[in-house]
């Protein structure tokens, strides 16, 4: 009855990016969500875009440390989902959700405004970067998207040791940051 | 060169790679020099974006990987849920057994929700019936899946509250966001007035041609762009754009033309949603006139929190506002398009501080009306 605790362990564990977290929570919640989708004139293509952005939004929620889940897990990503699909709707052609409710749901709207920000500082990063130029970019990204080692991003970039790509990354990136920040400001 | 460095302390700072010394000349460095402080601030916005962006990454990598695998194991199909088909097959029927457009919304709205509720009845069980608080929030949303109606609704609430007068055919209210480039906020539905031409009229009675570039009839925003050559461009906007929702019973006040001089009118916010739980608009209990349409609603801080968009016609004091985080939407929509990728909202917020006739005098010179023909 009480899955309160069992939930929480598999927050903890997206918190990690654990894999067996992430694929017991789709295991658990998937057919839940593409049903909503799909009873409401989405795909099933729609349904892992939808269920992939809602995993973001609990995965941003499990690391703040101020988030407490108040209600089962099912019910959240339910929620989520819920408001994301209708969100899309509306902007297609401003025509609501048309069944429901057959599982419960709790406002969870902030949670995805919160979401829908930081997606948007993600985009001005991303426009930035492709703004920035090479080698730059690649430098930039190989250490912080995909987290490579200094060393190995010297060899790969023939510079002729690590503390040469060091002083080139922090040149870069300072320009990274003015060309978000030009962006992002207002 | 010495922000290169300086980012790169930021970056050990944050990671907490610092040497206690260090720490403690870096900390001292942020208290004594304000300036560097500010950069250090943004310092520290920028590498945790930038991380969060990689965890995200990571994260779609993860999911991507996840719904592969289970696609192959065929959890994840693409076949649709058979108790769906029926529910579409039904919808379908519906749709074209009943053929009037607004009025189908909620005939089908009521029709699905008892069908549904009666094929799902077995999973129902599992679920606690929640607090009267979430049964509400169910009603609420319930309305808010009935917005087709709002079709019905916006000729109703929509119509717009000017009034042909003067020599222009109708006046409204409008507000500068952006002084580099002269961008005006409105209605979607004042513009909709101007067919043959849009003109911005300041409180001396200067006015400049201005055109649309930008239009959300969903919204009721549109964003305007002052095009004379003549008009001297002003300073940064004093008032901030307010990104999160107002609060229930906070205080504002309007500044706008309902006539040919700016009017002040007081009010506080009195519901968090709109005419039929729009969620896009908040309820004002404030007067609001003909021509007031457009006009900026700001709280005691003097961020903007709103624009007047239409009144309750039956009841007096009912007056809807956009919610301003939907001035923040439009303007992420509109820099996808090149000749708008530059709009950016100005500002130097000032009122914190000023008392309110200071307010007024200072937010006035950035209050427009709007006319045209």
């Amino acid at each position: 009855m009480n899955n309160l605790g069992f939930d929480k362990d598999l927050l903890e564990g997206l918190k990690l990016q654990d894999k067996n977290c992430i694929e017991k929570i789709y295991r658990q919640n998937f057919q839940m969500v593409q049903s909503l989708i799909i009873n409401n004139r989405g795909s099933s293509d729609d349904a892992a875009d939808i269920f992939q952005e809602t995993m973001i939004v609990l995965y941003e929620k499990s690391i703040n440390p101020n988030f407490e889940l108040s209600c089962q897990l099912k019910t959240y990503i339910y929620s989520v989902a819920r408001r994301l699909w209708l969100k899309k709707l509306q902007q297609q052609q401003r025509i609501g959700l048309q069944t429901d409710d057959f599982e419960q749901i709790i406002p969870v709207q902030d949670d995805v405004e919160d979401h829908q920000k930081q997606q948007d500082s993600f985009s001005i990063m991303e426009k930035a970067m492709a703004k920035i130029g090479e080698p730059c970019k690649s430098l930039l990204e190989a250490f912080y998207i995909n987290k490579k080692q200094m060393q190995e991003i010297a060899q790969e970039f023939k510079y002729t040791n690590a503390d040469n790509a060091k002083t080139q990354k922090y040149k870069c990136l300072v320009r990274l940051k003015k060309l978000f920040f030009a962006e992002y400001k207002y | 060169m010495e922000e290169s460095l300086l980012i790169q302390t930021t970056e050990r700072y944050i990671k907490g790679e610092l040497s206690t010394q260090e720490k403690i000349a870096f900390e001292e460095l942020r208290n004594n020099n304000p300036e560097i402080d500010q950069l250090i601030v943004e310092q520290i916005y920028f590498l945790q974006t930038l991380n969060k962006l990689s965890d995200q990454k990571q994260l779609i990598h993860h999911t991507n990987e996840t719904v592969a695998k289970l696609k192959s194991e065929g959890f994840i199909t693409n076949k649709q849920p058979k108790i769906s088909a029926d529910i579409i097959s039904i919808w379908n029927k519906y749709r074209k057994t009943v053929a009037v457009a607004a009025s189908i919304a909620i005939v089908v709205s009521v029709t699905c929700a008892s069908i549904i509720s009666f094929f799902s009845s077995g999973k129902q069980n599992s679920i606690k019936p929640l607090v009267e608080k979430l049964k509400e929030q169910d009603v609420k949303y319930k309305k808010l899946e009935k917005q087709i109606g709002k079709l019905n609704q916006a000729a109703i609430s929509n119509a717009p509250i000017e009034k042909p007068r003067l020599e222009s055919k109708f006046r409204a209210t409008g507000f500068m966001i952006d002084v580099a480039n002269n961008y005006l906020v409105t209605n979607a539905h004042v513009i909709a007035e101007a067919k043959n031409h849009l003109i911005v009229e300041n409180n001396k009675g200067e006015q400049y041609a201005a055109q649309a570039v930008y239009v959300n009839a969903e919204k009721d925003l549109a964003i305007l762009k002052i095009t004379d050559a003549d008009f001297v461009k002003l300073a940064p906007t004093p008032f901030s754009i307010k990104k999160t929702n107002a609060d229930l019973g906070e205080s504002v006040f309007i500044l706008g033309y309902p006539k040919q001089e700016i009017v002040y009118g007081e009010g506080y916010i009195s519901a968090k949603n709109g005419f039929q739980m729009d969620t896009i608009f908040c309820q004002l209990s404030t007067i609001a006139n003909e021509g007031n349409s457009g006009s900026p609603v700001l709280n005691k801080n003097g961020e903007l929190v709103g624009v007047v968009s239409s009144m309750e016609t039956n009841v007096e004091g009912v007056v809807y506002a956009i919610k301003s985080s939907n001035i923040f939407s439009a303007i992420n929509e509109m820099k996808q398009t090149k000749e708008n990728e530059d709009i950016k909202i100005t500002s130097n917020p000032t009122l914190k501080k000023s008392d309110r006739v200071n307010q007024i005098k200072k937010v006035q010179d950035y209050v427009f009306m709007i006319k045209g023909d």
